[in-house]
């Protein structure tokens, strides 16, 4: 009824507004949160073409273990930028600079 | 008839709320609007998910990710207080019309390559009939088991030192005050 098409339409949406969000905004917190937007439009991605092609449920299964792989990047993520926020006072990414010269 | 209108609409709804929370997440300046964002385009995902026979990765979606990434970002945002939404944000590094520019055609030459493409039949083609235990719980749990055991695994090794090494990062320099205050 809903052609793979669409599915791959939403997915790309949302992936390039995250990609615009990544480039685009300063603030790390965004930052990360338009990583996880990429991350879930892939798992889109991944579960439509697992439609697809039914004999299996690979698909399903790589976007399990990449839900399971960003929520661990999350968390180490936030972590550094608390520690980010503990040294500068600033969650900008600009102001991340001590390996400059 | 009209189980394919049902079908379509509810379809248009969820993919409409997720592009919407993408775009909230992307745009506000307020970083808990954005976590607010996220949350809703990860729970029409979540949706999607159940349109496309993944009922099992439907809910660890919204138990993962809605129930634990969402409230890490929250929490974060908490703690850092005033200081998560930072005055200078306002401008950004290039232009915002340069970067709707940038995704407009990012999207638009998507679209022409799809179009171009010898398989795009965009009228109702919908998948073939799936069988009854596709994306349950047992069929992919024993899937994740026997194929994807040794990914398993490692994504259990990842999460411990995902743990040990968000503690050890975030502590900090806490350890040495307190060895200043023992006798």
């Amino acid at each position: 009824m809903i052609p793979v098409e669409s599915y791959l339409a939403v997915s790309a949406v949302v992936f390039t507004l995250g990609c615009v969000g990544f480039f685009l905004r300063r603030n790390l917190l965004v930052q990360l949160m338009s990583l996880e937007l990429m991350l879930n439009a892939v798992n889109v991605t991944l579960v439509a073409f697992n439609r697809v092609h039914a004999d299996d449920h690979t698909g399903q299964m790589f976007a399990f273990f990449v839900i399971a792989v960003a929520a661990a990047e999350a968390a180490v993520g936030l972590a550094i930028v608390i520690s980010l926020y503990r040294l500068r006072k600033s969650v900008r990414s600009d102001d991340a600079d001590l390996l400059h010269h | 008839m009209n189980e394919l209108v049902l079908a379509k609409g509810a379809f248009a709804a969820l993919a409409l709320v997720t592009v919407l929370g993408a775009a909230a997440t992307v745009f506000a300046k307020n970083p808990i609007r954005g976590a607010m964002g996220l949350l809703l385009c990860i729970a029409g995902i979540a949706g999607l998910f159940l349109g496309l026979h993944a009922q099992f990765l439907a809910a660890i979606q919204l138990i993962v990710y809605a129930g634990a990434v969402v409230i890490l970002f929250v929490f974060v945002i908490m703690l850092l207080g005033p200081d998560a939404t930072s005055p200078k944000d306002a401008k950004a590094a290039f232009s915002r019309v340069g970067a709707a520019v940038l995704f407009a055609s990012g999207v638009a030459w998507a679209g022409l390559r799809l179009a171009a493409s010898s398989d795009f039949h965009p009228e109702v083609r919908g998948f073939d009939a799936a069988r009854a235990e596709m994306g349950s719980l047992g069929a992919v749990g024993r899937e994740i088991y026997t194929r994807g055991l040794v990914p398993f695994e490692l994504v259990s090794v990842l999460f411990i030192v995902a743990v040990v090494g968000a503690v050890a990062v975030a502590r900090g320099k806490q350890r040495a005050a307190g060895s200043e205050d023992a006798p």
